[in-house]
Formats: C-alpha cells, sequence, structure tokens
C-alpha cells in the first residue's frame, strides 16, 4: 500500500516538477526578453526602437551602423506593425523603455519630460540642417531631436492610364474627384488614398488654404473651406472610384505597381520600387488645391532620433547619436538613398547625394520644397487621432463635417489647454 | 499506516526508509497548510488583481497623462470626459450588438456541428479534430487572413471573386460602414475560431445523454428527428447550453483582438476595451481617462452578472432550477 502510494507521489512529483519547470521557463523566457540583448559585449547597453521600414536592408543597414559603434553594446528592436506608437508610448513609461528611439516631434513628449534636450550635440552643425527641420523640433530654444531623414508625400501616377483616358494631371480636388471617375475600369480603381483616408488629412486642410494650429497654437483646420473638402471627399468615397481595404496599405507601392489603381498617395521612400516596376511610366503631383483658395500641399514627414530622458544611460545614448547621426555621415546618406529615398536633412549630404539629383527623384525633392509642411510641434498624437476621427465620421460615415469638426474641437481643445495652459 | 510517530528533532535523519514515511509536514498544523496553499495564490492576486483595481481607481480621479504616479488632483472630471464620449458610449452600443449575433449564432452553430459529428458513423474523431482545430489559431491571424485575403477590397479577394460569379460588384467589407459589412468580416471570424470548441462541450454533454431516454421516446410513438430533439436532447443539454451561453457571453465581453486589428482607425465597430486601450495604452496615454472609463465598465459587469444571476438561477444551485 505505502509501497503503491509512494511511488504514485514520485510520479506526480515528476509530473509537478516537469509542469513547474514548463511554468519557469515561460516566465523566464518573459523576463529574458527584454530586447537587452546578450550582453556579450563591453561596456554599455543600449536599447534602439525602430518602427519597421518597408524597404529591403534597411533593418540590416541600421543593425550594421550600431554593430560599428565601439563604445557600446546597441541592440536594436524593430517593431512591426502599423502602430508603433502604441508600443513606443508605454514602453517609455517602463523600465524596459529604449535608450534611444525614432519618432516624429511632438511637444507631449518634451512637456511630459520624456526627451533629452540634444541642443549641445547639434548646436555646432545647427546651420548644416534644413531650417525648417531645427524649427520643428525646437522647443523655447531647445533642440529634443535629430531629424534623419525628411519624408516628403505626394500622389504617384501611371502616366500611360492617364493617357489613356484622355485625362490631365488634376489640380484641383474637384479634378482629382473627375479623374478617379474617369480612370475607374472594372478592373482598375481611379484612385488609392489609403485604406482609411486618414493620410491625406492633413493635405486636406493645407490645399484648402488653412492649417492645423496656427502661430499662437489654436485651432486653424475648421474652415468652410475645409467643411467643403470634406463633403467633396465624401462624395468621392461613395462614388466607387477610391481604391479601398487593399492587401497593402498606402506606404507601400504595390497598389500601384500591381495597378490595383492608377492613382495612389504615397511617400518618395516608395520610389525606387515604383520605378522598378513602372519604368518611365510614373509621374507624381502635390495634392491638388481645395476651393478656389487653395493651393497644393505636399506631407513633409519624416522620423527623427530622440533620447529617452528618463533612461539609466542618457549620457551613453546621447554619445551614440551624436556619433551616429552627427558624425557618421557615410551612414547617414547610406541610410537616406540607399534603400527607400528619403531627402537627407543635412544641407551637405543633399548636396551629394547624386540618386536624388536628376530625373523623378528631384522632381520629387522639388515638390517637397515648393509645397511641403514640416511636423508642427504643437500638433499632437492626440489631435491627430481626434482628425482620424473627423475622416472617419464624416467621410466614410455620414456625419455631418460640421458636427465632426465640433467634437474634435473639443478633443483638441483640451489637448491644447493641457498642453500650453 | 505508519509508525514513526515520535521521531526526536535531535535524533539524525535515518540513512534510508524516508521512502516509506507519509509526509508528516502537511498534516500537522491545519492553519500553515492553509496559507502553504493558498498564500502563493493570493499573493498574486494582490499584487496582480487588487493592487491594479486601486490603483486604477485612484488614478481615475487624477490628471494621468504620459504617468502612472501623477499628482494634479481632478476629481469626477474624468468620468465627465469619458460618459460624453461617443466613441465610450458607442462602444457600449457595438458590444451589444456584436453579443447579439455572436452568441446565439456561436450557440447554434456549435450545437449543429455536434450533432452532425454525434451521428457519424465512421471517421468521427477525425472530423472532430477538423472541426476543433481552429480553436488553436490565434485571433491576430485569423485577423489578418480575413483582412488582407477572404475579405480584402480588391477583385480577386476570396469574398469579392465569389460575388462576382454572381455579378455583384466588389464591395469594401471594412472601410465602407454603409452597409455594415464589417459584421460578417467580425462574426465569421469568431465563428470560425469559436465554434469548434463549443462543439466538443456540446458532444460530451449529448454523449453523456442515456439512450434509455431516446428508447423510451420512441416506444411511446415520438417521432425520431424533430420531436425527439425538442423534448428529449434540448432539455438534456440544458446544463450545458447555459454554461456554453455564459461562457459565450465572457468572451464576447473580452472580445479586442479582432476588431483592434480589422477595424483600424474607424469610429464604430469599437467595443469597450478597445476603446479603453486607446485611450490609455495607445497613442493618447491618459490612464487618468482610461482608468475612469474602466471603473465605468466594471460597475456595468457588475449590474449585468447580478441581473443575469438572477435570471439563469446561476449559482442557486440544481435544486431550485
Amino acid at each position: 500500500m505505502s509501497a503503491m502510494s509512494n511511488s504514485n507521489f514520485s510520479r506526480r512529483s515528476i509530473f509537478r516538477a516537469a509542469a513547474g519547470m514548463a511554468a519557469a521557463g515561460t516566465l523566464a523566457a518573459c523576463g529574458s526578453n527584454n530586447g537587452r540583448g546578450g550582453g556579450s559585449g563591453s561596456g554599455k547597453q543600449l536599447v534602439q526602437y525602430f518602427h519597421a521600414y518597408g524597404e529591403a536592408g534597411v533593418e540590416q543597414a541600421v543593425k550594421r551602423y550600431a554593430k560599428a559603434y565601439t563604445k557600446a553594446n546597441v541592440s536594436t528592436q524593430w517593431i512591426t506593425g502599423s502602430n508603433f506608437e502604441n508600443k513606443l508610448f508605454p514602453a517609455l513609461l517602463t523600465k524596459q523603455a529604449p535608450d534611444v528611439f525614432e519618432f516624429h516631434p511632438q511637444i507631449q513628449l518634451i512637456k511630459s519630460g520624456q526627451v533629452a534636450d540634444l541642443t549641445d550635440i547639434i548646436d555646432p552643425v545647427k546651420d548644416d540642417f534644413n531650417p525648417a527641420d531645427i524649427k520643428s523640433h525646437t522647443v523655447d530654444g531647445k533642440i529634443y531631436g535629430i531629424r534623419m531623414i525628411d519624408d516628403p508625400q505626394f500622389f504617384f501616377y501611371r502616366k500611360s492610364m492617364l493617357e489613356k483616358a484622355n485625362v490631365p494631371v488634376p489640380t484641383t480636388l474637384d479634378e482629382l474627384i473627375e479623374a478617379a471617375a474617369k480612370l475607374t475600369t472594372s478592373k482598375v480603381k481611379g484612385l488609392f488614398l489609403g485604406n482609411d483616408l486618414t493620410p491625406i488629412q492633413s493635405n486636406l486642410i493645407w490645399s484648402a488654404g488653412a492649417d492645423t494650429l496656427n502661430e499662437k497654437n489654436e485651432i486653424a483646420y475648421h474652415t468652410d473651406a475645409v467643411v467643403a473638402g470634406l463633403k467633396q471627399l465624401r462624395s468621392l468615397f461613395t462614388s466607387g472610384n477610391l481604391l479601398l481595404d487593399a492587401p497593402a496599405d498606402w506606404w507601400d507601392p504595390s497598389a500601384l505597381d500591381q495597378g490595383l489603381c492608377a492613382i495612389q498617395w504615397g511617400g518618395l521612400w516608395g520610389m525606387p520600387t515604383m520605378q522598378k516596376a513602372l519604368g518611365d511610366d510614373l509621374g507624381i503631383f502635390p495634392f491638388p488645391k481645395v476651393g478656389s483658395n487653395g493651393k497644393p500641399s505636399v506631407t513633409n514627414g519624416g522620423w527623427s532620433m530622440f533620447v529617452n530622458a528618463k533612461g539609466d544611460n542618457v549620457e551613453a545614448a546621447k554619445e551614440y547619436v551624436k556619433w551616429l547621426w552627427i558624425d557618421q555621415k557615410q551612414y547617414q546618406e547610406d541610410f537616406a538613398t540607399s534603400y527607400g529615398f528619403h531627402i537627407p536633412p543635412r544641407t551637405s549630404i543633399a548636396q551629394q547625394a547624386t540618386k536624388l539629383k536628376s530625373g523623378l527623384p528631384a522632381e520629387g525633392v522639388k515638390l517637397s520644397n515648393n509645397y511641403g509642411h514640416f511636423d508642427n510641434i504643437g500638433w499632437t498624437q492626440a489631435m491627430i487621432t481626434a482628425l482620424n476621427d473627423v475622416i472617419a465620421n464624416c467621410v466614410r460615415k455620414n456625419q455631418s463635417p460640421e458636427a465632426a469638426l465640433d467634437a474634435c474641437d473639443k478633443k483638441v481643445n483640451r489637448e491644447l489647454k493641457k498642453l500650453f495652459g | 499506516m505508519s509508525t514513526t510517530t515520535t521521531r526526536g528533532i535531535a535524533r539524525p535523519a535515518p540513512a534510508k526508509g524516508s521512502q516509506a514515511r507519509p509526509r508528516r509536514g502537511l498534516r500537522g498544523n491545519p492553519t500553515f497548510n492553509f496559507w502553504l496553499f493558498t498564500g502563493p495564490f493570493l499573493i498574486g492576486l494582490v499584487i496582480f488583481v487588487f493592487v491594479p483595481i486601486g490603483w486604477s481607481i485612484w488614478l481615475s480621479f487624477f490628471d494621468a497623462r504620459f504617468t502612472v504616479t501623477p499628482s494634479n488632483f481632478i476629481g469626477f472630471d474624468n468620468y465627465k470626459t469619458v460618459l460624453t464620449d461617443p466613441n465610450f458610449t458607442g462602444s457600449l452600443v457595438t458590444f451589444t450588438v456584436f453579443a447579439a449575433f455572436i452568441v446565439p449564432t456561436t450557440w447554434a452553430l456549435s450545437l449543429s456541428l455536434a450533432l452532425l459529428v454525434h451521428r457519424l458513423r465512421f471517421m468521427r474523431a477525425f472530423f472532430r479534430s477538423v472541426f476543433f482545430l481552429p480553436t488553436a489559431c490565434s485571433y491576430v491571424a485569423a485577423s489578418l487572413i480575413w483582412k488582407m485575403s477572404l475579405f480584402n477590397g480588391v477583385r480577386f479577394g476570396l469574398a469579392n471573386t465569389v460575388i462576382g460569379w454572381f455579378g455583384a460588384d466588389q464591395v469594401a467589407w471594412l472601410a465602407n460602414p454603409s452597409p455594415p459589412w464589417y459584421w460578417l468580416v467580425i462574426v465569421t471570424l469568431r465563428l470560425w475560431l469559436q465554434a469548434g470548441f463549443y462543439m466538443i462541450l456540446f458532444l460530451a454533454a449529448l454523449q453523456n445523454i442515456p439512450s434509455e431516454l431516446y428508447e423510451a421516446a420512441s416506444i411511446d410513438g415520438a417521432k425520431p428527428g424533430w420531436q425527439t430533439f425538442r423534448y428529449i436532447t434540448l432539455p438534456q443539454l440544458r446544463a450545458t447550453s447555459t454554461a456554453v451561453i455564459l461562457l459565450l457571453l465572457v468572451a464576447a465581453y473580452q472580445a479586442f483582438d479582432e476588431f483592434f486589428n480589422l477595424m483600424g482607425k474607424a469610429t464604430w465597430g469599437q467595443p469597450p476595451l478597445v476603446i479603453l486601450y486607446k485611450t490609455a495604452i495607445g497613442v493618447n496615454q491618459d490612464y487618468g481617462q482610461g482608468s475612469a472609463g474602466a471603473v465605468i465598465l466594471t460597475l456595468l459587469i457588475c449590474v449585468v452578472t447580478l441581473f443575469q444571476g438572477k435570471i439563469m438561477g446561476f449559482g442557486r444551485g440544481e435544486e431550485s432550477k
């Protein structure tokens, strides 16, 4: 009897031990998966966050630069998925926060003390940077981030398709809507503005002669021209001439490359892939003017490097950022022009970037210079999200633009009050 | 059983024989044993459940942006903002609609699958596994398949190909909310993932119905088919059905993954958890407002659970039903 229960006991204990080890193993796996790498190298450990660039080779390049740095062991977290900020923002509140990360300049990061002042490392080369890129990273005279790349966004179109349908390049939103109708066939949709239409939300405002915020950080988007533009956009959405629910969204050149649409909103980064797929059958134009008083616009997006001010290694992180994004010009040029195309924010590098000097890339740079709108540091993610809701509610759903903008005003004002008092 | 009840402390441990001895310590002190067994669980419960709940209630009265240790007390301001936010109130409606769709359809589908598989004479194990397998798939992976290949908006998406055979135009299943085709995508996805699991529960219950009941019924003149199903099978499945419906409701309340992955930047089709995620953890980083929403949601769940307990008599014991 007792011998039996004993053998039961030991068998059970083996199971229990096995289960315990499995559980412990799982927990341990969780614990060690903090992106800090194996800790094999010498010196400080740094973690950097990058969103997943779509072009082949960028991830390897970023890791290659990091490996070349000798003063610290830099490990890279390559964040896939379409919501980089959803991963970055919560991480910044924890101990596993990255020491260095890329993002767009947004004032709440500065007001909440999450990003370090980088003035001392940028100041010596300040004049080499595009003044707009310095301005968009400056709050009260201090510079908080280093621009790595400028990413103009505009329309790409298939020249052959427009010629065949006898459609001129649109210069107004009305013409764009008309072009979309003429270009739509049973197989090809006329126009692709992204699956949820939010990529062009700021352009709609700029092209209507308004702005997101004015100089005094007050709402400037709520104008009659914008309301009219939203109504036009609604008619475009319901016309059936827009490509929607495409397997790859607007930042990927696939929709145009695969002949799903004739005109696509996209970024300069996708141009090399498009040129490879389509050859000379490719043209670009800015977001056309909205209403009679409008003017064309181009989004000058981009990515900047920030240092986590609450991290354990602020000084080491600043040193690394200075090394890579100030000193190592050949890496900066490689990053901007070897994979997707980006405009280098530093004049000295932009002048050397031969790939952007001729043909369509040069045209893209010109559009960026002539019509580009840079990031406004006061226009934060919460405000962008509020405007996303406007597009969802009154363009994709049938709410009145006035009501949607009023709801947006309420949210934006709440943000502005918190940020600027 | 044992003879070593009076072992002295100073006595050296015997080199062998310990195998035959039952483990004494576990019988010694009931209080100690109680804490020994419940302690680790309780500590976990306090650290991972009670502290966060308390913290969340505390946060809901503060202006907690980009921090979980705020200092600016703002009273009921967060509650006011949440309750007047159409996105949050709309999410409660969304959830109700979703539950109204998914609970009956999953119940019916898994029951019919169970009936089919139950009547199979051969390859039963095969079909049981085939229907159960989707349960092992993650919601995120399934959402991506549904979004990018089955229900994408281009002409060669599976759903558009099928309706194309009947001459219909291609449909933007997710981007366009009118008509609300997105419900079709969400409901079919969840059906595919869930039905197999509940089928297994029904199958187990079906196999537990004594065959004498069917024999007796057929002697009494009940026709096989609908009559037997209505008056024998269904009543016998009552306990399982109640459990399945409760589990389905709980699962519907927890729905997050497929909505988050399928609906993107929409303002419709957002259940409460997605809204709270976007408010607190997502781009807004407003932990105060998110916590206020969570507290409101918790209160609602409490009320609904109490109400449901009253109707379904859950936890009242078998005899009172």
